[in-house]
């Protein structure tokens, strides 16, 4: 040690690039790696499922949109955020969700808990027209989304879902296509598609029957978001982290 | 020694040099979209007819455009540009690979930079920000970066000097460190037999983690461990001064490569990421100060003695003033990164003030300096067109990055108090969307900061054009054969 210099690491490119990266690595290993593995990382909370075939082609839109560049889906404890959008986001609430959305930014509103705040139909119209409806708004209109609904590929979605971790079962991935065309039509039979789906609704998202647009897939998610925890069921308990 | 360098050919045949030339090209076309864009997004939050009804053209589709065309094509071919020329100098070594390596890089970074750009207008995006483009074109990036990190690592293997000169030491860093992030955050599965869509290994929580960690160290080493690189050159080099402390280079270089991959939580703060991720992030975040005004201030302290040479050298002005803006980004960015500090400016416009405070001081500034010094070099010029357009370039832009930066202060700090205000009665005061009709005002003055510094850079495109065509070229004989000015390098 009493002889080294700096200009021994400086003089030497190998030297110089390895111990780089074993500086730079170390920081992610200490931050990423528990996550993994400390168990209380995810709250056990009750009511948490992969979403239905028809919620994450709608949350697939929402990507494709860049949505979480104007919207979070991350409420925080604090007591302004819990009037105005509700109880505080859990991990467990997006343990499914790849990539997650939760956002940086708040242009527009919160979305984490926007379902079943307002009607099918209030979605649809404001998404097709944002001004109609809240004139101070400035979200960018989404009337293209009326358009047929693209799910012919569903099942292989499904089952690179199930390969990266979500826990979806060979009925589920069977089904996938049906259980799609049953959660947009309150008209078909729904017994099989609730029992693998609990408290998923069915309806008429967009008002039109004679399609699955992606209207529908978007409005379904976004109805289905920050529904699935029933926080009064929920005990201080299981929600502790580390 | 010197003897056995006059038998040497001068510099400037042993480089590789076209690419380098179509590089800097690249770097002024890129920079001009990326601001153009940003316009057009500032402009739309002020105006939302904007989005103009089609779905190639909202927010959403041209955000992601902006910015990655500003930090990865604007940023990565300015950093490509001056890593590969000053890797050569300060080695005194051809780059590993020749010309082709060269024209491999240009043409392979710029074809990634073209396929993301298309995703992003039709919808092809992985949802992450600043990651957005998919798995196939991540893939060819990762060829790219890694034919990079060969060109660079073979070219500092091949070098003539016995030291590894400090900006390479960054430029190193840079390269080895984007890799990583790059790899492990884009790790996904592609879906069916289409290419526009994957899942991405991780989920929720520990894809927040994962994302962060790799978009506050795209900050961390992109836009600023490589840009420090450009300093530690470029700086020396127009104040034609030695770099302040050599021992300060030492100690700043490994504090801020360590301590910068520990801030990515201080994204996450009052998520559901656990506490004591926030905590670790939030901490070293605080303690990246000192790293960064080391460099702050190896940077400013080298033109001790040649400070006169500001009011006559526009593209030394540039440089420097771009340090000052990193000063003072990475003075707000602790500040903001303090929990209680966070709770009021996340989610807001501050965020967005401060990444331009940078992003338009720091990087911009230091690549416009960088531009203005090398263009000349390396058209083998005698002399910039016009320092009096460079002068303006400087003010324009200047004053675009005031009133941006004021702008958003003024902005986000009133949202974040809007949104936890009570009324008399204990009501919550304003509804959200109150929050976002106060904001008009703000956006139509940011949107005039970005008009402003688009027209400078507009300024500095038509400048270097004149120089490239319209000055005398420098005569041969002002590089004597033989007379290597290394010391300075």
């Amino acid at each position: 040690m009493k002889n080294f210099t700096h200009a021994l690491i400086e003089r030497n490119v190998v030297i110089l690039g390895v111990l780089t990266l074993l500086t730079v690595a170390i920081g992610g290993l200490v931050q990423i790696i528990p996550l993994f593995l400390v168990e209380t990382t995810i709250e056990r909370v009750q009511g948490i499922r992969p979403y239905t075939p028809l919620e994450l082609m709608g949350r697939n839109i929402y990507v494709r949109e860049g949505c979480y560049l104007c919207h979070s889906q991350m409420v925080r404890p604090f007591r302004d955020e819990a009037e105005r959008y509700g109880h505080y986001s859990l991990a467990a609430e997006s343990m499914y969700d790849h990539p997650f959305q939760w956002g940086s930014k708040r242009t527009g509103p919160d979305l984490a808990r926007v379902g079943g705040k307002y009607s099918d139909d209030w979605q649809a119209a404001h998404l097709r027209s944002p001004r109609e409806l809240v004139p101070a708004s400035i979200m960018p209109p989404y009337a293209f989304l009326d358009r047929p609904l693209d799910a012919a590929e569903i099942t292989a979605h499904l089952r690179a879902q199930r390969a990266v971790g979500v826990p979806y079962t060979d009925a589920m991935i069977a089904e996938a296509a049906r259980d799609l065309a049953t959660q947009a039509n309150p008209e078909a039979d729904a017994a099989g598609f609730n029992a693998r789906y609990p408290r998923a609704r069915q309806a008429l998202f967009d008002a039109n029957p004679r399609a699955v647009t992606e209207m529908d897939a978007l409005v379904a998610y976004l109805q289905m978001l920050g529904t699935l925890v029933r926080f009064s069921d929920v005990t201080p308990e299981q929600l502790r982290q580390p | 020694m010197a003897a056995t360098a006059a038998l040497k050919p001068p510099l400037a045949e042993l480089d590789v040099e076209a690419p380098i030339r179509a590089f800097a090209i690249a770097t002024i076309f890129w920079g001009i979209v990326g601001f153009l864009v940003g316009v057009v997004i500032a402009t739309q939050l002020a105006f939302p007819l904007l989005n103009l009804d089609l779905e190639w053209t909202t927010f959403g589709r041209l955000r992601p455009l902006h910015t990655s065309a500003v930090i990865f094509a604007f940023g990565g071919n300015a950093l490509l540009c001056t890593s590969l020329y000053v890797v050569q100098r300060t080695c005194r070594a051809r780059l590993f690979g020749g010309e082709e390596m060269g024209w491999f890089l240009f043409w392979g970074y710029n074809f990634f930079i073209v396929a993301a750009a298309l995703g992003y207008v039709l919808g092809v995006t992985q949802g992450k920000e600043y990651a957005e483009p998919e798995w196939y074109v991540d893939l060819w990036l990762t060829v790219v970066w890694v034919a990079y990190l060969v060109a660079f690592g073979g070219t500092l293997v091949k070098r003539q000097e016995p030291h590894i000169y400090v900006a390479n030491w960054f430029f190193l860093a840079f390269i080895i460190t984007v890799a990583m992030l790059h790899i492990v955050n884009n790790l996904a599965l592609p879906v069916g037999g289409g290419i526009g869509k994957s899942y991405g290994l991780a989920s929720g929580v520990q894809d927040a983690m994962i994302q962060w960690w790799y978009g506050h160290n795209a900050v961390g080493f992109f836009l600023t461990a490589g840009f420090l690189g450009m300093m530690y050159y470029f700086i020396p080099k127009q104040a034609d001064r030695p770099v302040y402390s050599y021992r300060l280079s030492i100690v700043h270089f490994w504090a801020l490569i360590f301590l910068y991959i520990w801030a990515g939580p201080h994204h996450l703060h009052y998520t559901a990421l656990p506490d004591w991720a926030q905590t670790l992030g939030m901490v070293f975040s605080i303690m990246l100060w000192m790293p960064s005004w080391g460099g702050m201030i190896n940077g400013l302290m080298t033109l001790s003695g040649a400070w006169d040479k500001l009011r006559t050298d526009a593209g030394l002005r540039f440089s420097v003033t771009a340090v000052g803006f990193y000063a003072m980004s990475t003075f707000e960015g602790p500040v903001m990164s303090i929990r209680a500090v966070n709770s009021l400016s996340h989610y807001t416009d501050w965020t967005i003030g401060h990444v331009h405070s940078g992003a338009l001081g720091w990087n911009g500034f230091i690549t416009f300096g960088a531009l203005y010094w090398l263009v000349p070099v390396l058209w083998k010029k005698q002399a910039l067109y016009s320092q009096k357009l460079a002068s303006w370039h400087f003010w324009i832009a200047t004053l675009g990055i005031v009133l941006y930066i004021t702008a958003m202060w003024v902005s986000g700090i009133m949202q974040g108090l809007m949104w936890r205000a009570y009324d008399e009665l204990g009501f919550l005061q304003y509804s959200f969307v109150e929050t976002v009709a106060a904001m008009h005002p703000y956006y139509v003055i940011r949107m005039l900061g970005g008009l402003l510094y688009l027209s400078g850079a507009l300024i500095m495109a038509y400048n270097l054009y004149k120089t490239v065509t319209a000055v005398e070229d420098r005569a041969p004989a002002a590089i004597p054969l033989g007379a290597l000015p290394v010391a300075a390098e």
